[in-house]
């Protein structure tokens, strides 16, 4: 490693944070599809650990904060230090991150299946652990910033914003929410209660999904996309005013969680009306990363990553269409508590942020291991898998979503209800089979991903690029 | 643009511009009484609700049924009245839950008695052979640990005396345990032998679940 001198990268802990994500990744859907069995199957409930209310939450967190958190780490120390020329100030002090993050991912992972649980959704770790997360957090900032004071190239790219700002964000979130008074060991009480507690949390769970599954993603689309297709970002002004807005908007739109629930009517209006402001600066970075393309569309066909990205970008810019759509206070009344929401945070996480940290890994492990990639044939395979696989589970449950709303509305002519709570639900098991089925596909696509990366640093290696001198051109001609 | 050469200055700026809105929308709330308002019809959980409470956000009961109906027709009409922000003065945290793979739960006290609940709980599909929920009869073979209830009524703040929380404690048990117990057959049926006499997690579960929505019905009835 760096000890030898500054002079190089340290993309050992690229390569250990990817394969980190991949791990978690795989363990992640396998509790996905256990527990999306259990949905039109209550049998798989065989123990305690194993019941869906304790499984769930192991599934989010497992791919939020491991697999999410992970692709984030690896991307992050990679697009660090390319962009600034510099090395890993402290690679020690990464290397110790990398430990204690899989390390607190394995706790939150047992402690969830033990039922140590603060219900908070994606905050839902007890506070021994939340502090381990903080601390590791904080590892990595102290890199981050480092490296950006330390770096050689003066103008910090656009990636670097983003970096910038999801450390800061997710610092401010994870603390503000987590705050808890201890009983035990393994039991603590939040501080805020109900209304204040459900604001507080929204404002969390809604921005966790902006500030990891947006935010990151965008820095390494802005940076992945130009550097696997030799294409300048289309537009630099756009992607300033995109960032600053979003950064800006973000913040007020949590309430629209909490559509026509107890919480003050002005609060969930003003998240309304942020909400379709909303729309703008993330339409700006789709459009950025479309005309990025202009007149080099041919890339779809000849360059396997560019796939990942534009469909990526894509399911960003559907989501960020519905999920303002969804957020209105009519609409909301029909979606909210269905399948259909469901359906749409999975277009988010299987379709734009798996897709853009795959395609992220297909460009960076080769390079970082000085190998070719292991087969390009097997990524076309992955991506068609789950972009297939991705498409059945989340339009299956937009229809259960719209199914089940209507059955809950639906009256008699005498103003009874006409379904009884159960019929809803029955009504939806094919739905349920099929989304499982659904997720057997990606999964097979997720399964040939790791594949092909644990083949391709199996490699005997060309060169290794670890101990590759740190060259002078990094932002030649960008925007 | 200059402040995209000085990382620090970019750092700071980013974090205003984030803090503006959770400002507005999040911090100033905490501190303004209407956006949590407290009420008198309402009063906190005793300590086996509170335990049973407990015991809901472990078995992570949030994740598949809500607690807050809506201010629509049909919702008022399933559920029962929707839901005022008083009622959850005491609930720390919220458990409003975002998916309803079961019913809400927000008015589900005293809608069915407790031999209902044991029998659900014991076996869902006995009752509903279709439905999807896990069963959770083990809850009967696990004894009640009532060893920090009085630590945890304090922390949460409901003014109880540790005198207070043993009295609630003795007498829940008391209640349960008698021969007179309306659902006593069917607790007795779930409930292993050796625990006839003692609370279970089965029992506290129940008694939180009896608790919902109890005190806006009473308020309706006093109307």
């Amino acid at each position: 490693m760096s000890e030898t001198g500054t002079e190089q990268y340290n993309f050992k802990i690229v390569r250990s944070f990817a394969f980190s994500a991949l791990f978690w990744l795989v363990i992640g859907l396998i509790v996905g599809l256990w527990i999306a069995f259990e949905m039109f199957n209550p049998a798989l409930n065989l123990a305690p650990w194993l019941s869906f209310g304790r499984l769930r939450v192991v599934h989010t967190n497992g791919l939020g904060l491991g697999f999410g958190l992970a692709g984030i780490f690896a991307t992050s120390y990679y697009i660090l230090q390319r962009l600034t020329r510099t090395a890993l100030p402290f690679p020690r002090l990464a290397q110790a991150h990398l430990y204690l993050f899989n390390t607190t991912i394995a706790l939150a992972a047992l402690s969830l299946m033990a039922g140590m649980n603060t219900t908070k959704e994606y905050a839902e770790l007890e506070w021994p652990i939340d502090i381990a997360v903080v601390v590791f957090w904080v590892m990595f900032a102290i890199n981050v910033f480092a490296t950006l004071i330390k770096r050689r190239e003066k103008q910090m790219y656009i990636s670097l914003w983003y970096i910038i700002a999801m450390t800061i964000a997710i610092a401010i979130l994870y603390i503000v929410n987590n705050l808890e008074i201890p009983v035990t060991l393994f039991k603590s009480y939040t501080v805020y209660a109900g209304a204040n507690d459900a604001n507080v949390e929204w404002w969390y769970g809604h921005n966790i999904v902006g500030f990891i599954f947006t935010v990151p993603i965008l820095a390494m689309f802005y940076y992945f996309l130009p550097k696997s297709t030799g294409l300048p970002i289309f537009s630099h002004r756009l992607s300033i005013i995109s960032f600053w807005a979003l950064n800006f908007a973000y913040l007020w739109t949590g309430a629209h969680h909490l559509m026509l629930s107890p919480l003050p009517e002005w609060i969930q209006t003003v998240a309304i009306a942020f909400s379709i402001f909303l729309i703008a600066p993330s339409w700006g970075s789709v459009i950025n990363g479309y005309y990025t393309l202009q007149g080099n569309w041919e890339q779809l066909r000849t360059n396997y990553l560019v796939k990942f990205f534009i469909f990526g970008i894509t399911f960003y810019g559907l989501q960020t269409l519905q999920g303002p759509l969804q957020g209105l206070r009519t609409l909301n009344a029909f979606f909210h508590f269905t399948d259909w929401v469901v359906g749409h945070v999975h277009m988010g996480t299987m379709g734009w942020v798996t897709m853009i940290i795959s395609a992220s890994f297909y460009y960076m492990i080769p390079r970082i291991t000085g190998n070719q990639l292991y087969s390009i044939k097997l990524a076309n395979t992955h991506f068609w898998l789950i972009l297939v696989g991705q498409l059945i589970w989340t339009i299956t449950m937009w229809i259960a979503g719209i199914q089940q709303g209507a059955m809950w509305k639906a009256t008699n002519p005498d103003g009874s209800l006409m379904y009884s709570f159960l019929d809803t639900l029955t009504s939806l098991y094919p739905y349920y089979r099929l989304r499982f089925a659904a997720g057997v596909i990606y999964f097979a696509g997720i399964l040939i991903f790791v594949w092909n990366l644990i083949m391709t640093v199996r490699q005997a290696p060309q060169k290794d690029e670890a101990e590759q001198p740190i060259q002078n051109k990094e932002l030649q001609s960008w925007g | 643009m200059g402040i995209t050469s000085k990382p620090v200055v970019f750092a700071v700026l980013s974090a205003a511009v984030i803090l503006i809105g959770s400002t507005v929308t999040v911090f100033i709330p905490l501190f303004m009484p209407s956006t949590q308002p407290v009420s008198a019809y309402v009063k906190p959980y005793t300590s086996v609700e509170l335990e049973g409470r407990d015991i809901y956000m472990r078995e992570g009961c949030n994740n598949c049924h809500t607690q807050t109906v809506r201010p629509l027709r049909t919702e008022v009409l399933r559920y029962g009245e929707y839901s005022k922000p008083e009622e959850f003065a005491y609930d720390r945290p919220f458990l409003w839950g975002s998916r309803r793979t079961g019913p809400d739960l927000n008015r589900i006290g005293g809608k069915y008695p407790d031999s209902w609940h044991y029998r659900h709980m014991q076996s869902p599909q006995s009752m509903f052979e279709k439905s999807n929920m896990p069963p959770y009869g083990w809850l009967a073979k696990n004894r009640l640990d009532t060893s920090n209830s009085y630590k945890k009524t304090s922390i949460l703040g409901y003014g109880f005396s540790e005198q207070d929380v043993q009295v609630q404690i003795s007498q829940y048990r008391s209640k349960v345990t008698a021969d007179t117990y309306l659902s006593k057959e069917t607790r007795d049926l779930v409930t292993p032998a050796e625990l006839h006499h003692e609370l279970t997690e089965m029992d506290a579960i129940i008694a939180y679940l009896q608790k919902l929505g109890r005190d806006v019905k009473n308020l309706e009835t006093k109307k």
